[in-house]
């Protein structure tokens, strides 16, 4: 890898190059090329739209300063959103690991069903999320839904589920914790398959229970899975979208959208890109300084167990 | 195991199974039932009415959604498997603090999610002309699946020993030639994982389709349904018989592929 050192300069530049491997980093530059393209510069742009009152369509547009900033840390409807992001994400990354590792628990033992019932559980990763999103909405629409089908039974007014503020946040989270449980499922259960036989048996014969085999054996070695699950959640759940849109389109007003879905509706619908830029940029500080936070903790966590 | 105890865990994952089925059970109750039918989604339609399906693929023009799904992810996989594969090698092998540099770059971008660069990425598009085109769609498909791409090959190609390497050099391959001939055979099983994973994203992709491709001949299905809901909201019926059209390909896919499916996804985040 290092023979480069060696060869006298007269060799001439480009054998030396070819001889070290240098010539080889060609090989991600069409990779580099599309980020910095696609990912890299839209990004600086995206942060310089954000101090512009651009409403996405003129060209004539100019420099405001902080004034989205300020506009942003005044507006009545960012509490509300924040607050959904954040369900979204820390709610969902609860549930899909709680509920994940419970399956992955059950399966791991030897029954002959768990080969199809990973398949059931696994089966809502694959269909696209905004198809996910209109499924459960047959379940939680107003007029004929398939829970207000039960609810009249009880009652004689239909529940306005998805038109409540206070429940069709719940209801998204519930909706993308169901589609993307398998992922935590699968993750825990190659981790629970890594832990060796013997850990067990050591455990049982020095009188430890179930409980505390738990403890003492699976938790800290499932700690890998649990820091891929956790970050991979909590990403998934902090940019949440396609759901939102199928269910309630960030409705009713703002009372169930996420950072995203409220950027979409500001650029879309009320030409406001500047304004939406500054969300963009709020949204990736938010992701990026949560997702790390967690990845570092729970990096930690791993070295110290 | 005792027989009892066998009794009461298959009987927990009959439940577990059919709470999870009985989503995909409203959806195929509410596709087959006509507009007119005022029964509960619950109860199972007992006649075979297909209008729900004729009309969402005439309405929605579901064919030429299709068309373009088929387009746009076949050439959007193919360009990540070729563009990540190759970035990724240098990337392992040659472990500089510039490449460790690149390489961080790369997988950073996995913890930032697209949606927040939309806006300028909007402008962006409309600047070069990528708007509503199958090119435009398919590098923003190819660059934001790089991230993952790069992240699973690299890891890969690191368990690959190197002595592999050093033996085909002292036999005259050349670098280029090693890669070509030694490595890219070995990366079979990771190459299944990423068609499998980047196929799903780009198949499924609503939030890149729905801003970039607009023009109706051009819509991928995700953008055909969404815009059909909104217009025919209370053809309910229309929705639900379109949404199973489009989940169908995937579910059949990954009832034939589910070992690879699962085995990827825990084999590469796992031990990575």
């Amino acid at each position: 890898m290092q023979a480069s050192h060696a060869q006298p300069v007269n060799k001439g530049y480009f054998r030396k190059l070819v001889h070290s491997g240098a010539l080889l980093n060609l090989l991600y530059l069409p990779a580099l090329i599309l980020f910095i393209i696609f990912i890299f510069y839209p990004f600086l742009k995206g942060i310089q739209i954000s101090f512009t009152n651009w409403d996405g369509y003129n060209q004539n547009y100019k420099w405001i300063g902080f004034s989205n900033y300020a506009r942003m840390l005044g507006d009545p409807d960012m509490t509300t959103v924040i607050k959904n992001t954040v369900i979204y994400g820390v709610g969902s990354t609860v549930f899909q690991n709680v509920i994940g590792l419970l399956y992955a628990l059950f399966l791991n033992t030897s029954i002959r069903t768990r080969g199809f019932v990973r398949t059931v559980i696994y089966l809502p990763v694959i269909v696209s999320a905004l198809i996910m999103g209109y499924i459960w909405y047959f379940f939680f629409q107003y007029d004929g839904g398939a829970i207000n089908d039960i609810l009249l039974l009880f009652k004689d007014q239909p529940a306005n589920l998805l038109g409540d503020p206070k429940i069709n946040v719940w209801i998204i989270t519930f909706v993308n914790t169901y589609q993307y449980l398998g992922i935590a499922m699968v993750l825990f259960l190659a981790g629970l398959q890594s832990i060796p036989k013997d850990y067990y048996e050591a455990a049982t014969i020095d009188g430890a229970g179930p409980l505390s085999r738990f403890f003492r054996v699976t938790w800290p070695l499932l700690a890998p899975s649990f820091t891929v699950s956790m970050v991979l959640n909590l990403i998934g759940g902090l940019k949440l979208f396609d759901v939102i849109v199928a269910m309630t389109n960030s409705g009713p007003g703002y009372a169930s959208a996420s950072l995203s879905s409220m950027m979409y509706l500001l650029y879309f619908g009320r030409e406001d890109a500047g304004y939406a830029s500054t969300i963009g940029v709020l949204m990736f500080v938010m992701i990026s300084v949560v997702s790390i936070t967690a990845l570092i903790l729970l990096r930690r966590r791993e070295v110290a167990s | 195991m005792s027989k009892n105890k066998k009794f009461w865990l298959t009987l927990l994952s009959a439940v577990i199974c059919l709470i999870h089925i009985l989503p995909f059970y409203i959806l195929i109750t509410t596709a087959f039932k006509a507009d007119d039918d005022l029964s509960s989604k619950w109860e199972f339609p007992g006649y075979w009415y297909l209008d729900n399906f004729i009309n969402a693929w005439n309405q929605a023009d579901l064919a030429s959604a299709f068309r373009n799904n088929i387009i746009v992810t076949a050439v959007s996989v193919a360009l990540i498997v070729l563009v990540g594969s190759i970035a990724a090698y240098p990337l392992a092998r040659r472990q500089t603090s510039w490449n460790k540099f690149i390489y961080a770059l790369f997988v950073s971008a996995l913890i930032v999610p697209p949606l927040t660069i939309l806006v300028p990425l909007y402008k962006y598009m409309v600047d070069i002309g990528g708007m509503n085109t199958y090119w435009g769609i398919i590098l923003l498909h190819v660059t934001f699946n790089l991230p993952m791409t790069i992240f699973l090959y690299t890891g890969f190609i690191s368990t690959i020993p190197r002595e592999l390497d050093e033996a085909s050099m002292i036999d005259g391959a050349g670098r280029f030639t090693l890669f070509y001939r030694i490595i890219l055979p070995l990366l079979k099983p990771i190459t299944a994982t990423v068609i499998i994973f980047t196929g799903v994203a780009v198949w499924n992709d609503y939030q890149f389709s729905v801003f970039f491709l607009q023009k109706p001949e051009l819509r991928t299905f995700t953008v055909a349904l969404a815009s059909f809901f909104g217009s025919y909201s209370n053809e309910i019926g229309w929705v639900a018989a379109g949404s199973l059209i489009g989940a169908l390909p995937m579910v059949v896919t990954y009832l034939f592929l589910q070992r690879y499916f699962i085995s990827g996804l825990s084999s590469g985040a796992v031990k990575g």
